[in-house]
């Protein structure tokens, strides 16, 4: 029996979930064929802000990759437009060819409106919409000093705003209203978002209408109505969307501002075709945030599967994703007759709650501030129950009710069952204990087995508590991470903003990022030393006492409080001279063991603090310097003996080796860095579990990054193929000032390739032959600050340090 | 009091130690942000790790072989490590540091 063919059209979210629910349901009713527009299959929209501000790497967002569709037998037909559809022969035409269906999906989804003014179609004006403007507006903000105007103060202009100047830009929004979000949020919340992305350094033009965009074949200018000219390099359009309906429209069907849909998500002028997601109109209302878009597609697979469900509009909530603005809003919200608020201000922790009651019922929430407990209220908004008892106490939250004691997890163990969680999904509580009954036993499984916090991620906390209160002490809670106690801040939130508001000092950054201690902790001041000097090697003054005692010491101190010392050997080359002085200094110093080392070359150990000036004088006089042994900065580069000695060698792996060493000694980096040059493929340098390691070959250099060799063991990924020894240089380089200015203090190379991906590296240091450039000159700029022999300048100016202020045991003896 | 003048406060490098060599060991004389000044025994008592080469913060330190932190003021591991070091008084007169030893006196005699 031949099975019946379905044709989708359109991969997004909606259509995504309509393929996990008909699947899971009767995987073998239909032989699937899906269209997307865009080359991908479906991945999570509502992440976009995330991986614009760079919180979040692409792959993280993909909910459904080639593996999913092809282990499903579904035939992709991405990046392919439908042309048209034949509803008498029943085909869809493709670009590449026709389909037939029996039963046909239209999930077009929504195109951007773009306000009709001169100019919109400069190159540099972008809609935010899907990963191309994400990586659009990315690609703007990579040279700094960028500015860029967003045109539409909603959620997703304000999204794209506070992304973009989390990535270092000059932002203004323009809204043509009043006040921001004017659908989710009334005035006076509006002007306390409105006030916190200003302390976040993004301008707000309220009542701001766009006239024109000029530029010189690209984005220069927006002009507005009242004359006012803003500079700008890129400018999103973020105003609205629109059901996008053109085939739709052209097969015929019954389209209105969407393409009209009954409760079964049928057409309405046709049996076989079926309506999802943005581009459906039904009942008057259309659709944009993802939980109706979710029911649909839940209704459509039953209907599909010959089984009866009914659509239904539900309230709303609205959540912004920008870290740190915390805001809520929920039903109706309108001032009326016979409609009273509950207002409750704090101007000094910035929060506004607002209650809009009627009938003695709460039919309207807007929260500013503190959002805690925004699920309870939407609970008694949906649930539509008389309030009028807990009137009194109604605005402190569920905590209050009933003398319940104030615990957060109290009020979550106080919700009902049909309370929802996660708003993207319409989990329930009861969805989620159930789940966690069934054997979930972290936030991981329950996301798995329900979805709950899948989406979005908001309500996060919230599933972890019902976890906690469902699990009771066999629940541990996991521990956010920020950097350290001293802030919320993530490491990745404190790099993005020393850089977008450009913070020189350590007490900036701990005013900015609000911590908790007058001057941090041993854990985030070596972090924010390097991040600052990583960032501004001119302006910023490296502090000693922020680092970990090895390198302050320039040594590593050893379990008894002794200190090994080891100089340099470029490219582990070395010669009768240097070591005879490092003989004649162990033997000076009574050193007690002297090591080779797998860096290829040799550690002194053992010796006492005070003695290491000393040594490193005597070190210093045979012509050697530090050999950074204890930094998290350049550690070696190990080399075979390449093409002077060995018969197999095709290159000078040596010469290269040391020309490496030569210019990245000195820098620090977020953890240390070890490099190797291998002169053939029989690798006998080891090249290929290093953190940049060069492989020599006939053709040139192959230069592989992201090795690993220690807790974890990792070979490399090819970064690029290096026709010449500058070109090789270059792009190790590149590579190197890259993950200074990016990663993680205490990540190796593996770990931030890992997160950033190999493919957004390569762009920058690889395909981006301005962006390898500018990578290059910022790291000569620090190296002329920070290329300097550590021993030489301690000797000179930092004895100091290794001489105690007094000495008791010398008066005892006299 | 046996008070030792150690010279002027500038001797301690800010959010750092320098030490003081007795024969009963070594003792740590610490400059804070605000430069309070305080001096403890330099050896943690978890494994002797040098405490004037930890990182200071507030009026604590850490010591640098594993992180365990003291208050300067009490001598106190804080946290879930439980110890003390030695504590010494100590008082800036005109910008100079002095250091009561009178505890190592009595020490001697005992």
């Amino acid at each position: 029996m031949t099975r019946k063919q379905l044709v989708i059209i359109g991969a997004g979210m909606a259509s995504g979930r309509l393929l996990e629910h008909l699947l899971e349901a009767d995987a073998s009713a239909y032989d699937v064929t899906l269209f997307n527009a865009e080359p991908r299959g479906c991945y999570n929209r509502i992440m976009l802000s995330p991986v614009l501000s760079g919180e979040k790497s692409f792959p993280e967002i993909v909910t459904h990759d080639d593996t999913w569709y092809a282990d499903r037998g579904i035939t992709c037909r991405f990046g392919e437009r439908v042309v048209k559809i034949d509803r008498d022969r029943k085909v869809v035409t493709g670009e590449k060819g026709d389909v037939a269906y029996d039963k046909l999906v239209i999930a077009t989804g929504s195109s951007p409106f773009i306000i009709p003014v001169p100019g919109k179609d400069l190159p540099g004006v972008v809609a935010y919409r899907d990963l191309e403007d994400t990586n659009a507006m990315i690609d703007a903000s990579g040279t700094r000093g960028g500015r860029a105007v967003v045109v539409g103060g909603g959620l997703l202009g304000l999204e794209a705003a506070a992304g973009l100047r989390l990535r270092g830009m000059e932002v203004t929004v323009l809204h043509l209203m009043g006040h921001l979000m004017e659908r989710q949020l009334d005035a006076s919340a509006g002007h306390l978002l409105k006030a916190d992305l200003e302390r976040r350094g993004i301008r707000v033009l309220t009542e701001a209408s766009t006239a024109e965009i000029t530029g010189d074949g690209k984005v220069e200018m927006v002009k507005l109505a009242d004359g006012t000219e803003l500079p700008a390099d890129i400018v999103v359009m973020a105003v609205g969307i629109r059901p996008e309906t053109n085939v739709a429209k052209a097969a015929g069907l019954n389209v209105n501002r969407g393409m009209l849909v009954n409760a079964q998500m049928e057409s309405t002028s046709d049996p076989d075709i079926y309506g999802l997601g943005e581009c459906v109109e039904f009942d008057g209302n259309i659709f944009g945030l993802v939980a109706p878009l979710y029911d649909q597609a839940k209704v459509l697979a039953k209907t599909l599967l010959g089984e009866g469900d009914v659509f239904n509009v539900k309230q709303l909530s609205t959540k912004l994703k920008v870290t740190g603005c915390d805001l809520f809003s929920a039903g109706d919200f309108n001032e009326g007759d016979g409609r009273e608020d509950i207002v409750f201000r704090d101007p000094a922790r910035g929060v506004y709650k607002r209650l809009v009651i009627e009938d003695d019922r709460l039919i309207g929430a807007v929260f500013y501030g503190d959002t805690a407990d925004s699920n309870w209220f939407f609970g008694l908004i949906q649930s539509g129950e008389d309030i009028s008892e807990n009137r009194d106490t109604l605005i402190f939250g569920p905590a209050f009710q009933g003398g319940a004691p104030v615990d957060p997890l109290a009020a979550v163990a106080a919700l009902p069952d049909e309370a929802e969680i996660c708003g993207c999904n319409g989990v329930c509580k009861g969805d989620i204990v159930s789940a966690i009954e069934g054997g979930a036993g972290d936030l991981g499984a329950v996301r798995a087995v329900t979805k709950a916090s899948g989406s979005c991620g908001t309500c996060t906390g919230l599933v972890e508590q019902v976890l906690a209160v469902t699990l009771g002490d066999g629940f541990q809670m996991p521990t956010a991470q920020p950097m350290c106690g001293c802030t919320d801040l993530t490491h990745e939130d404190v790099r993005r903003l020393i850089k977008s508001q450009e913070l020189k000092s350590m007490p900036a950054v701990w005013q900015a990022g609000a911590w908790k201690t007058p001057d941090g902790c041993h854990s985030c001041r070596p972090a924010l030393n390097f991040y600052l000097l990583a960032d501004w090697p001119v302006e910023y003054q490296d502090d000693p006492q922020s680092r970990f005692i090895n390198e302050r010491k320039h040594a590593n101190i050893q379990k008894d409080g002794t200190f090994s010392v080891m100089p340099r050997m470029w490219g582990g080359i070395t010669t009768p001279d240097e070591l005879r002085a490092i003989a004649d200094a162990a033997d000076k110093f009574d050193v007690p063991t002297v090591k080779v080392t797998g860096g290829q070359r040799i550690d002194l150990l053992g010796v006492k603090g005070e003695d290491l000036p000393g040594i490193w004088a005597d070190l210093n006089r045979a012509g050697m310097v530090s050999g950074h042994a204890y930094s998290k900065g350049l550690r070696t580069v190990k080399t075979c003996v390449g093409t002077d000695h060995c018969r197999f060698g095709t290159q000078d792996s040596t010469g290269l080796g040391i020309k490496l060493e030569r210019a990245l000694w000195g820098s620090w980096t977020p953890h240390k860095v070890k490099l190797a040059v291998s002169g053939c493929p029989r690798n006998c340098a080891e090249a290929t579990c290093k953190d940049v390691g060069i492989i020599c070959v006939d053709s040139g250099y192959q230069v592989g990054v992201g090795g690993a060799a220690g807790m974890d063991l990792k070979e490399t990924e090819r970064l690029a193929d290096a026709k010449t020894e500058e070109e090789a240089m270059a792009l190790t380089i590149a590579f190197i000032q890259l993950y200074r200015e990016n990663a993680k203090y205490l990540d190796r190379p593996y770990k931030w390739v890992a997160k950033v991906g190999l493919d957004w590296v390569k762009a920058r240091v690889v395909d981006d032959l301005d962006e390898r450039q500018r990578l290059i000159d910022a790291f000569a700029l620090s190296q002329s600050v920070y290329q300097k022999d550590p021993w030489a300048e301690h000797v000179k100016d930092r004895t100091d340090d290794y001489t105690p202020l007094a000495d008791l045991t010398l008066e005892a003896a006299e | 009091m046996s008070w030792l003048d150690l010279g002027p406060i500038e001797g301690i490098p800010v959010r750092g130690a320098r030490k003081v060599k007795t024969a009963e060991g070594c003792i740590a004389v610490f400059r804070t942000a605000d430069d309070a000044v305080y001096a403890v025994s330099n050896a943690c008592p978890h494994k002797n790790g040098p405490l004037s080469e930890g990182i200071v913060h507030g009026h604590k330190v850490t010591c640098p072989l594993h992180n365990w932190i003291f208050d300067l003021n009490t001598g106190e591991a804080q946290g879930a490590d439980d110890g003390r070091v030695t504590t010494y008084p100590t008082r800036i007169e005109d910008g100079r540091v002095h250091l009561d030893l009178s505890q190592l006196d009595r020490r001697e005699v005992a």
